[in-house]
């Protein structure tokens, strides 16, 4: 079964990333939690994402195409990366989650995929 | 304890009496917390008006009863009805059958109806928290990490399961008995297990490990002379006396050897010394008074000041026969290298299948230490790093991140 793993950061997280003085315990969280998952040979598929500033949203509404800068939604927390695993129940994806190196973790089973 | 926490308490207990009493005779759980939820409710609106009456149980008791027999009376069903008006027969035919009064306490049996072999052993804790202690599905599905609608739905299947196979909370063989209590035991410790990393992670709120114990306590009232038992409650106390040593003022997680004996709470550590001596005058041994006796071996530091390493060690090697479980085999490994050497420790800790502690966190940490000891600096950090990322415990994680970061400038 594959579920994906949402992990929302802060404010504080996302800064952390290009603070020189944090940037180095914010990677090094990841760097472990990266190998235990990669030893355990459950990985489909992981990928950070950068700042939601960075972020484009594109909405459609009526006939009508708007680009927006920034996230969708604007909240406080804001998907800072996810990881697709493979594992046989939710209660296994939960397990990695509470793992995380972040506060907020959405879990989520995947489709299967189209034919 | 505040007023409140009391008040909650004594309605808990009040719950877990009830539905104990009215499940080990109706055998439908699920019913009979539908009755106990509406016989609650009229009391919410009549006793403000009325006054509470002299003997709320009983009176919640009474109104639970007749909602059970009217629903009993509206299931049409015959074949659904059955068991039922069986339980019914049963009841009346009960020589201690309630006049309102006084009724036996029957959470001993509800434990005992929560560990039936039927019951999946996972689903065992959950089910006796909830009928016995009156714990919400919410809060157990987070102390065990799973989705609450799920543990919601996994204690209705259970309860289910309980009627339809009319599971009783006695044994058919009698020499079942202690096996049954055995799971009891095991399902109590695995609520205290939860609660101590719910705590370990920071949470304020309180943990499942004072449910636990509650529930230790309660078993000890019902057979006082069991000394697994006694065992069992003496393992949680000893280590709930170390629980505010087990952080600093900054919150950083301290382990046992770096701990401040004088934070540790010393009523619990004589409550549970005494517990651990009653149960050593039955001359049966077994797993949970070995557990005691390793906790009560650390305790005596405070008196002696030096940690009994090999003594630690051959309570482990004991408990490793009788128990041969992960937990038991990385705990041996770690008494042996204190008290032996990392080397040896390590070859018992080698000896363990890779494929069993691929994501056991502690397997980890110890590698990581031993490892730091043998100066063999590029597998301690590879082992730190994989326990880092294996913990739930960001205290834990920050901890272990600082023994490894020692480590950063050695070959």
């Amino acid at each position: 079964m594959s579920y994906t793993l949402l992990f929302y950061e802060s404010q504080e997280d996302f800064a952390a990333r290009t603070d020189p003085e944090r940037q180095e315990a914010y990677l090094a969280g990841w760097t472990h939690y990266v190998h235990a998952l990669r030893e355990a040979g459950i990985v489909v598929f992981g990928s950070g994402l950068y700042a939601p500033e960075t972020a484009a949203t594109l909405k459609r509404r009526g006939g009508d195409v708007a680009v927006q800068d920034g996230p969708f939604p604007e909240t406080k927390e804001q998907l800072g990366g996810i990881f697709v695993i493979d594992v046989p129940d939710m209660d296994a994806a939960l397990e990695w989650a509470a793992r995380g190196p972040v506060d907020t973790v959405e879990v989520r089973q995947n489709l299967p995929a189209l034919k | 304890m505040e007023s409140h926490r009391i008040v909650e308490r004594t309605a808990r207990e009040a719950y877990g009496r009830l539905l104990s009493y009215l499940t080990v005779r109706w055998r439908d759980p699920q019913d009979v917390e539908d009755a106990l939820g509406d016989a609650f409710l009229s009391a919410l609106e009549a006793w403000p008006k009325t006054g509470i009456p002299d003997k709320p149980e009983a009176w919640l008791l009474t109104i639970a009863r007749r909602r059970l027999i009217d629903r009993a009376r509206r299931v049409r069903v015959s074949a659904e009805a059955l068991p039922t008006l069986l339980a019914m027969a049963e009841e009346a035919g009960h020589p201690s059958a309630p006049s309102g009064a006084e009724w036996p306490d029957e959470r001993l049996a509800m434990m005992l109806l929560c560990a039936h072999p039927a019951i999946d052993p996972a689903m065992r804790t959950p089910l006796m928290l909830q009928t016995v202690l009156g714990l919400d599905a919410a809060r157990i599905a987070s102390a065990f990490i799973v989705k609450p609608s799920t543990m919601s739905q996994r204690l209705t299947r259970a309860k289910a399961k309980i009627r339809a196979e009319r599971l009783t909370f006695e044994p058919a063989d009698a020499e079942a008995l202690p096996a049954r209590l055995d799971s009891v035991l095991e399902a109590v410790y695995a609520a205290y297990g939860s609660g101590w990393d719910e705590a370990a992670a920071g949470s304020s709120g309180g943990s499942l490990a004072e449910e636990a114990i509650e529930l230790g306590r309660l078993l000890l009232r019902f057979v006082p002379r069991e000394p697994e038992v006694l065992g069992l409650l003496a393992l949680m106390l000893h280590c709930e006396a170390r629980r505010a040593a087990r952080h600093d003022g900054e919150g950083n997680y301290v382990p046992l050897s770096g701990q401040d004996g004088t934070k540790w709470d010393r009523g619990l550590i004589a409550e549970a010394e005494r517990h651990l001596h009653a149960a050593s005058q039955a001359g049966r041994i077994g797993r949970f008074q070995l557990m005691a006796a390793i906790q009560s071996v650390h305790a005596q530091r405070l008196r002696t000041g030096r940690t009994e390493w090999d003594a630690i060690a051959q309570l482990y090697e004991g408990l490793v026969r009788m128990q041969p479980t992960l937990g038991a085999f990385v705990s041996r490994s770690a008494a042996v290298a204190e008290a032996y050497g990392a080397d040896r420790g390590m070859a018992l800790l080698a000896s363990i299948p890779s494929a069993e502690v691929a994501n056991y966190q502690p397997y980890w940490a110890l590698a990581g230490h031993l490892y730091k000891r043998m100066h063999r600096y590029a597998e301690a950090r590879s082992a730190y790093s994989r326990a880092i990322g294996l913990s739930a415990d960001g205290a834990v994680r920050r901890f272990l991140t600082r023994q490894s970061d020692g480590l950063r400038m050695r070959p």
